[in-house]
C-alpha cells in the first residue's frame, strides 16, 4: 500500500505520545525574547533557535520589516524571474556580493531553496558531485536532483578527498565539491584551509554551505572559508538568512559570472514565490548588523565556551572544540527522550536529534547559543544538565 | 584485476569477520540488510571499507542497485574494470 512506508515513523510518534513528550514540532506559544519563550505551556529558556547572534528581536530589524510591509505590502505575489523582483533583493543581492568581495549573488526565498537549488543545477548529467558525508539534507536532495554522480568522501577528511578526486582523473574538470563551513549537528569547523589547498590543486568547482558560520566566523561574519583566510579559492558560497540574520532566506554568492544564466536555469528560485519584503528588509538591517558590530561574535564565542567548558567539567560527550552549536551525544534513544523532557521540566529547550538526522548512530541533545544568551541563562542550562547527572547518579 | 567471483570471497570475509556467529553461510544472494542485518550506517561503513581496498568510489546513484552480495560484487566488477 502506497501509505505503509509511513508506519515506522506513525509508530514513534505514538511512543513519544505515549511518553507524553514532544520534542519534534514543539510548539512555541509565546516568544518573549530572542533567548526566551514558552513551549508546550512552560517558560523556558531557548537553547536551540540557531539565532546565533539574538538579532530576531532586535529593534532595527524589526523597524525595517515594519517599514518594508508598509511600503511594498506583505508579499511579492511572484516569481523573481516574472513580477517578483523588487528594488530590495537586488540591494540585498548586492551587499551580500559586496560581503564576499564578488561581483555576483542571488537571493533564494529559503536556505533549503539556495543549496537544494544550487547543487541540483550546477551539476547534471555527466557531472560530479563530491560531497562530505555529513553534508545537509538540502544538499543530498539537490545533488540527487542534478543527474550528477554522486560521491562522498568522509566527513571533514582531506585525505579521502584528495584520494577520491585523484580516482576521477580528468572528470575533475566536471566536478562540484561541496562542503560546509559549521556542520549543524556537532558544530564542527570544516578544515577549510586544507580542503582550498587540496581544490587548488586538483581543480573542480568549490562550494561552501555558510549557513551555520555566517555571523559566527569572520572579521565580519562571512564565515569559515574567509576566516581560513582561503575565500579565494571557494567558487560558490552558499548561506541562509534564518539562522545569525533571524529571517528566512537563503544566497549564492560567486566570483562567475554565470551565476546570471544559473539564476533563470535553477528551479527552486523560478518556480516559487520571491522572499516577502519585510523578510528582505529585516535581512538587510541584521546583515548590515553582523558586519558593523564584531561584539556580537566575540559575545557569542564567550557564551559558546561557557556552555562547552561546563558541559565537558560535567561529564558529558561534546564535541572536540567549542562552537555555538554544542550536541551531548547519546548512545541510548530513550534516554535522549527522558532527559529532553527533563530539560524542558527544568526550563531549557533543546533541539533533540535521533537517527538517521544525526551522523551516526546516535542521539543527541543538541544546544545552539546565542550572543544575546546572558551568563545567568548559561548558567542556568549548566544547572538543568547537571540534575540530569544527579538523577542518573540517584 | 579480480573476477566477480574474487569480490564476492572478498566482501563475504569481510562480513565474517565483522559477525560474532555467522546465522548462516554468506553467498552472493545473502541480503545485505534482510540476512546479515547491516543497518544503513553499516552499510555505508562497509562500502567505505571496499572503496579503501579496492582504491575506487562507489557513487551514491547505484545504491538503490545494491540488495546483495552478488549486486555489491558486481558494481565492484563493473567500476574496476
Amino acid at each position: 500500500m502506497l501509505l505503509d512506508k509511513f508506519e515506522p515513523m506513525s509508530r514513534v510518534q505514538a511512543e513519544l505520545a505515549a511518553l507524553g513528550i514532544k520534542p519534534f514540532g514543539a510548539v512555541t506559544e509565546q516568544l518573549l525574547s530572542a533567548t526566551e519563550g514558552v513551549v508546550e505551556g512552560r517558560r523556558v529558556i531557548l537553547a536551540g533557535t540557531n539565532n546565533y547572534l539574538g538579532l530576531s528581536f532586535d529593534p532595527r530589524c524589526i523597524a525595517a520589516a515594519q517599514a518594508a510591509a508598509a511600503r511594498w505590502g506583505t508579499g511579492t505575489t511572484g516569481s523573481r524571474m516574472a513580477n517578483g523582483t523588487f528594488a530590495e533583493h537586488l540591494a540585498l543581492e548586492a551587499e551580500l556580493a559586496d560581503l564576499y568581495r564578488v561581483p555576483h549573488a542571488m537571493v533564494f526565498t529559503t536556505g533549503y531553496a539556495a543549496t537544494q537549488g544550487m547543487c541540483a543545477t550546477l551539476a547534471g548529467p555527466g557531472d560530479v558531485i563530491l560531497l562530505d558525508a555529513d553534508s545537509h539534507a538540502s544538499i543530498y536532495g539537490g545533488a540527487q536532483l542534478s543527474g550528477a554522480e554522486v560521491i562522498r568522501f568522509k566527513h571533514s577528511d582531506p585525505a579521502d578527498l584528495e584520494k577520491r578526486l585523484r580516482r576521477l582523473g580528468e572528470r575533475v574538470a566536471n566536478t562540484l565539491i561541496v562542503v560546509e563551513g559549521i556542520y549543524s549537528m556537532l558544530g564542527d569547523t570544516a578544515p577549510m584551509r586544507e580542503i582550498a589547498a587540496i581544490k587548488q590543486e586538483y581543480g573542480g568547482l568549490l562550494l561552501v554551505d555558510e549557513a551555520h558560520s555566517l555571523g559566527v566566523l569572520g572579521d565580519q561574519g562571512e564565515g569559515a572559508a574567509v576566516a581560513a583566510g582561503v575565500g579565494a579559492a571557494v567558487d560558490f558560497f552558499v548561506g541562509t538568512f534564518s539562522k545569525s540574520l533571524g529571517a528566512t532566506g537563503g544566497f549564492c554568492a560567486t566570483p562567475h559570472a554565470e551565476l546570471e544564466a544559473i539564476r533563470f536555469s535553477t528551479r527552486a528560485y523560478i518556480f516559487t514565490a520571491s522572499a516577502s519584503p519585510s523578510v528582505v528588509a529585516s535581512t538587510r538591517a541584521a546583515l548590515a548588523i553582523m558586519r558593523a558590530e564584531p561584539e556580537l561574535r566575540t559575545r557569542l564565542w564567550d557564551n559558546a565556551r561557557q556552555l562547552y567548558d561546563g558541559l565537558k567539567a560535567l561529564g558529558f560527550r561534546v564535541g572536540p572544540n567549542p562552537s555555538p552549536v554544542i550536541a551531548v551525544t547519546l548512545t541510548d534513544r530513550d534516554q535522549a527522550f527522558a532527559w529532553w523532557r527533563r530539560l524542558l521540566e527544568a526550563g531549557v529547550y533543546v533541539n533533540m536529534v535521533v537517527p538517521p538526522a544525526s551522523p551516526s548512530g546516535d542521539s543527541l541533545l543538541r544546544c545552539s547559543i546565542s550572543a544575546a544568551h546572558s551568563r545567568a541563562q548559561i548558567e542556568q542550562m549548566l544547572a538543568a544538565f547537571a540534575a540530569l547527572r544527579t538523577d542518573a547518579a540517584g | 584485476m579480480p573476477d566477480y567471483n574474487s569480490y564476492v570471497q572478498f566482501i563475504c570475509n569481510l562480513l565474517q569477520t565483522q559477525q560474532k556467529s555467522a546465522s548462516r553461510p554468506l553467498s552472493e544472494s545473502t541480503d545485505l540488510i534482510a540476512d546479515v542485518g547491516l543497518s544503513s550506517l553499516q552499510v555505508m561503513e562497509l562500502i567505505e571499507k571496499l572503496e579503501d581496498h579496492f582504491d575506487l568510489s562507489i557513487p551514491l546513484n547505484i545504491l538503490p542497485n545494491i540488495t546483495t552480495i552478488g549486486d555489491l560484487a558486481t558494481q565492484l566488477h563493473s567500476l574496476k574494470h
